[in-house]
């Protein structure tokens, strides 16, 4: 891990030739991140005031009359409460599940062992393998045919009938005699986000616990503490700032996330998830309006978490 | 608390007071039976989270080793047997659609290239600007680095609709070209804030000794920071190739409908679809698509991560 040394922000002497180098070496990326990211943005904004069918986009005037009808589109029906709401569960569901199984993880290799460096690249891989390709052996593991989660349950765990995990919207299962319904594809994305992202809780959790000093551990045992009890009153809140700063990450990430869950269900079953909405309006109803309407209402919700984040970010100190 | 006297400096002093026996024989039962159930379950997470992490790409190869007939006969085999083992299903994956296959060969060609032509351009762009922001005290500098971070952050999918329209105007939508600069444009910001991670471990006295020595801030950047950093730049710079490698979105939106132009992951996802191509086909796909990042991740793994993480020991 490489430490940086802290610098102060600005040097003593502030010369000017610098200044002028500095705005030079500068204006190359702004240019890039203005006309890709910043332009583009703003336009957003602007479709999303205006009716503007796929068919038109290339013969359209930018600016044409205004018109706030995309948003009642956007708000009618109830279905952006249902999406953002699912949205929700499948963000929260996400974070706590790939920073618990992350935190978990980097605890047990902590210490030093035969094969750690193995173990710590081996629970690197879902996270640097291309989505594509990982969602297609979860779609083939867990299909109710030939996968293998269901030959294996079927033969070995006796289920009675293959589950199928990414189609089925609900299922009832019986557990101490209540039954409950349980949301069997949504759970299905859930996981595995958890298993995707739980390596980027990893590898920051990781990095924290090597930089942790071991004198008040020691001394934690030294006054009788046990090792629950050192984890849970001396590693657990130095981890705590870390632990939120991934939490705002994730939630930031996870609440936009749109490849996963499209190629794992497409949408169906229960997964409509807010972002595949914004994809459904541009491709299936062919109504760019809409969709940048729908992009918008995720980008305000994208905008309060960022500010969080910064606001975190301050009072960590960090340099911005 | 009083602080623990270490070992090497407890000569002369007397003993710290003791807890009472009793207290420290309950303590210590307790200790010892967290401790075996920690070691166990410690041994309990790590193999249990390998089989979870190791499983699924297991099974891609395994599959894509196998003839499909095979697989449908005996789906819950997790060995090869040595009478099964085909190399076919590569072969066909592989090959263009006018001999049969699948055309994966074109997909890796356009992947490659737009991943190859992402990394050079933003590295290109990014280093000068990775420095400036590290080093040189201009005018709006904190506004700048806000914005980039906010790129960073900025999800794809509320960038998507406004690229798609842009794209399409000015007639780039489709084309390997057009990809590329929204790749850059997506890279930019992170290449950045790794660089510039990397290039605050420089120390500032080297970069003046230069100075003095009459270099000027380019000659300094050339000549001291950027051999200094060299490493850490290959890894930024295999860092956005994996980036643009996996990217999917904005391959399907822009390149859907030329079959051609397609990206490894964008023909991966719209064949996976059919219902002709055996599954075993499309695994070797995964595994072609899979196998360079894994090799590129591992091969530069430990300065990636640090350049990634770097905040994060400071708590």
């Amino acid at each position: 891990m490489s430490a940086l040394p802290l610098r102060p922000p600005r040097r003593r002497t502030l010369s000017q030739r610098d200044a002028r180098t500095g705005i030079a070496l500068m204006s190359p990326t702004l240019i890039i991140v203005l006309a890709v990211v910043v332009v583009p943005l703003l336009w957003s904004v602007l479709i999303a005031f205006q009716q503007l069918k796929l068919l038109e986009i290339g013969t359209a005037n930018p600016f044409r009359s205004l018109t706030l009808a995309n948003f009642e589109r956007v708000f009618a029906s109830g279905r952006l409460w249902v999406s953002l709401g699912t949205t929700l569960v499948y963000t929260a569901g996400s974070v706590l599940l790939s920073i618990g199984i992350g935190l978990l993880a980097a605890m047990a290799v902590r210490r030093p062992f035969r094969g750690r460096n193995f173990v710590r690249a081996a629970f690197l891989l879902p996270y640097v393998a291309p989505v594509v390709a990982v969602t297609f052996v979860w779609r083939t593991m867990l299909n109710p045919q030939f996968g293998i989660v269901n030959e294996v349950g079927q033969s070995t765990f006796g289920w009675a009938d293959p589950i199928p995990f990414l189609s089925e919207a609900q299922r009832t299962v019986e557990f101490l005699g209540a039954q409950f319904p349980i949301p069997t594809a949504l759970l299905t994305a859930i996981a595995f986000e958890g298993w995707r992202y739980f390596p980027f809780a990893f590898l920051f959790l990781m990095a924290r616990l090597e930089a942790l000093s071991a004198e008040s551990e020691e001394a934690a045992l030294v006054d009788g503490a046990s090792p629950l009890q050192t984890f849970r009153y001396i590693i657990l809140p130095q981890l705590m700032p870390v632990i939120a700063l991934l939490a705002v990450l994730r939630t930031i990430w996870t609440f936009n996330e749109f490849d996963d869950i499209f190629l794992l269900t497409g949408g169906a079953a229960g997964t409509g998830v807010a972002s595949v909405r914004v994809y459904e309006f541009l491709t299936v109803q062919r109504n760019v309006g809409a969709a940048a309407a729908q992009s918008l209402v995720l980008a305000v919700v994208l905008v309060l978490m960022l500010a969080v984040y910064l606001f975190l970010m301050r009072r960590r100190g960090e340099r911005l | 608390m009083s602080a623990p006297t270490t070992p090497g400096t407890q000569t002369s002093t007397a003993p710290a007071p003791r807890p009472p026996e009793v207290q420290r024989v309950r303590g210590s039962r307790r200790h010892e039976i967290e401790r075996r159930s920690l070691r166990i379950l410690r041994w309990v997470v790590i193999i249990g989270l390998l089989i979870v992490t190791l499983l699924p790409f297991y099974y891609m190869v395994l599959l894509s080793l196998r003839p499909i007939e095979a697989l449908l006969r005996n789906p819950s085999s997790l060995i090869i047997p040595p009478a099964e083992f085909t190399l076919s299903s590569y072969q066909q994956v592989l090959a263009s659609t006018a001999a049969g296959g699948q055309g994966f060969g074109r997909f890796i060609a356009n992947s490659a290239l737009v991943a190859v032509s992402a990394v050079i351009i933003s590295l290109i762009v990014a280093v000068p600007g990775a420095y400036a922001i590290a080093r040189l005290p201009f005018f709006g500098h904190r506004q700048v680095n806000a914005l980039f971070l906010a790129a960073y952050l900025f999800p794809a999918i509320v960038m998507a609709i406004p690229l798609f329209v842009l794209f399409t105007r000015v007639g780039l939508r489709g084309s390997l070209v057009g990809l590329i600069l929204v790749y850059i444009a997506q890279t930019v910001p992170v290449a950045i804030y790794m660089l510039r991670n990397y290039l605050d471990t420089v120390p500032v006295a080297v970069e003046e000794a230069g100075l003095v020595d009459g270099l000027t801030r380019i000659g300094v950047l050339r000549r001291i920071s950027l051999p200094l950093v060299m490493p850490s730049i290959m890894a930024t710079g295999l860092f956005i190739f994996m980036i643009a490698w996996n990217e999917f979105l904005f391959a399907l939106l822009f390149l859907v409908e030329r079959r051609e132009s397609w990206t490894v992951s964008l023909g991966l996802s719209q064949l996976s679809g059919s219902a002709e191509i055996p599954t075993t086909v499309l695994m070797a796909g995964s595994v072609v698509l899979t196998l360079p990042i894994l090799i590129l991740f591992f091969s530069t793994e430990r300065l990636l991560t640090g350049g990634l993480t770097a905040g994060a020991e400071k708590g």
